[in-house]
């Protein structure tokens, strides 16, 4: 009996939450906004606010974004050279290293490594903020925390992600190359035309990108809004960075089948 | 900067002729089904320093967000210069909130920012002050806590005084015509607490505004404070000047005023009987 009201306890703090996180989001994306009254000023400072939260979101995050797509092309390459070379294949290998990052991994791990490093960072200053009374003091000083401090925060990690994904493609296929064409001796012409033959702008770059976008909405809300709902204590903040990396993980690799499902529309 | 309200000007001395800037009337809220406030009411009028003298836990930083419109009485009356805070819309009380400042017990200085920009912070939100007027304007107000020469310091670098004081002139930059004190005297050092305790006097004549300070530190409140209130059980339970405070007869008042540990306010928390609890096996 106990395990069924434990059951039942559960699912209703989770629901509660998954409301509390849909508010939030309206709330983000509708209701804080108001029409200023000069409008010029107004998206200067929007601008700017978005720009400062790009450089802490997207480019601290690009260094260990080139890092890793360098290894997994490189990776890539070797074990797909090692499959293929059996089959005679192996002229295939740009194309295969090419589909693999633009449709799979370069988003996923982009979104991956995004959670990680950005998304735990945002749940951590903007609940730190509010257990140091910031966010309230923002409010008393009748500024909108969500259009101030949120906003800026969501809109650059949308932007972020999608951007560091193709960045995570393109130095991915660098490293295939490296390894296929430098190291492995893969025809240089070979490997770049079958790529260029291969690879559509639609079905393979642009499901990329899409998955980029989805994905980049996905991390970037589930991380301010943890932050923004953490219990404000030493624990409570903590907890939440934790659940910001395990729950845009497990997003993210939950709506990548859906949209990979959808996407090639074989299911 | 602001637009100086005419209300605002009233002087102090006639200030029990003129409507009072807030007043609570008879506020139940409860948190969690927990009842913090059971009917309290109090008034404060325009250009005094009140104090809100009451144990820990009582309900008197609920007092500071009721009135701050951070949090909604389940019923009574919360009114401040004549509005009824519950029932303002957002941007209403957006509005309201730039002729008011919380000083929050920590500060709660912009940790990213400098001294002179979380001073900065709140004229560049909501004027559009040229930056020479602005410097102008930031160094005054500095200059009015004391800490002009600390402009360029991170809140990580100021001790627990100074940043209060920089909230302090934070809290000041928009001219509000009421400021309010979360516990302003908690843990600072006899010196820093002097400072404070004269700053919030002087800013309040020099600035004509209307002060309110939630507090449990008993001698602080009585110097610099024109009338008392203290709350205890949800109500007010004695209020009035210092002097009138110090004279009460009530046990309530005898019991807060003087420090003493046991008395209406009991010293154990309740919890059963002792020797029942000490029998009994097993886990807290």
């Amino acid at each position: 009996m106990n395990f069924f009201r434990y059951l039942g306890q559960w699912s209703i703090a989770r629901v509660t939450t998954l409301g509390r996180a849909a508010l939030f989001l309206y709330e983000l994306l509708f209701a804080s906004w108001r029409r200023p009254a000069r409008l010029g000023p107004a998206v200067a400072k929007a601008f700017r606010l978005v720009v400062q939260q790009l450089y802490s979101v997207g480019v601290l995050t690009l260094l260990i974004i080139l890092v890793s797509s360098l290894f997994v092309g490189m990776v890539l390459a070797l074990q797909g050279y090692n499959t293929l070379v059996d089959f005679g294949a192996e002229s295939s290998l740009g194309l295969l290293v090419a589909l693999s990052l633009a449709r799979e991994l370069g988003p996923v791990v982009t979104a991956l490594l995004f959670a990680g490093r950005a998304g735990s960072a945002l749940t951590a200053e903007i609940g730190l903020m509010k257990a140091t009374e910031q966010l309230a003091g923002m409010e008393m000083m009748a500024v909108n925390p969500m259009t101030r401090v949120i906003a800026p925060r969501f809109v650059a990690g949308l932007i972020s992600l999608p951007l560091l994904a193709a960045m995570f493609t393109a130095v991915g296929i660098l490293g295939g190359h490296f390894v296929g064409v430098v190291q492995l001796g893969v025809d240089e012409g070979v490997f770049w035309s079958q790529m260029q033959g291969g690879v559509d702008i639609y079905d393979d770059i642009g499901s990329g990108l899409l998955k980029g976008v989805v994905f980049g909405f996905v991390v970037s809300w589930i991380a301010v809004f943890e932050g923004y709902d953490s219990v404000p204590t030493s624990e409570g903040v903590a907890a939440a960075t934790t659940r910001t990396v395990v729950l845009s993980s497990l997003a993210v690799l939950g709506l990548d089948f859906i949209l990979t499902a959808l996407t090639l529309g074989e299911i | 900067m602001t637009r100086p309200s005419s209300t605002n000007l009233a002087p102090a001395s006639g200030a029990g002729a003129t409507e009072p800037l807030v007043s609570l009337e008879d506020v139940v809220f409860s948190r969690n089904g927990r009842p913090i406030l059971k009917g309290l009411t109090l008034t404060v009028p325009r250009g005094r320093v009140v104090a809100i003298l009451g144990g820990s836990g009582t309900g008197k930083t609920t007092i500071l967000n009721l009135i701050g419109g951070r949090l909604k009485p389940d019923s009574g009356r919360v009114l401040v210069d004549g509005v009824s805070v519950p029932d303002l819309r957002t941007r209403e009380l957006y509005e309201l909130r730039k002729r008011m400042a919380l000083l929050f017990q920590s500060g709660a200085l912009f940790t990213d920012l400098n001294v002179f920009e979380n001073v900065a912070f709140p004229i560049r939100e909501h004027t559009r002050l040229p930056e020479e007027l602005l410097r102008t304007v930031v160094l005054m107000k500095l200059e009015a806590v004391g800490l002009r020469g600390a402009r360029h310091l991170m809140p990580a670098e100021l001790s627990g005084g100074m940043a209060r004081r920089v909230a302090l002139a934070r809290a000041i930059a928009l001219d509000p015509m009421m400021v309010m004190y979360d516990e302003p005297f908690t843990g600072l050092d006899p010196i820093s607490m002097g400072v404070i305790v004269k700053l919030i006097r002087e800013l309040n004549d020099a600035l004509r505004i209307t002060s309110i300070v939630v507090t449990h530190d008993v001698a602080e409140a009585c110097e610099i404070a024109d009338l008392i209130y203290l709350v205890a059980g949800g109500r007010i339970a004695a209020s009035g000047t210092p002097e009138e405070i110090r004279a009460s007869t009530s046990e309530e008042v005898r019991q807060f005023m003087a420090g003493l540990p046991d008395g209406p306010v009991s010293f154990h928390y309740p919890g059963g009987d002792y020797l029942e609890d000490l029998m009994r096996s097993g886990g807290a």
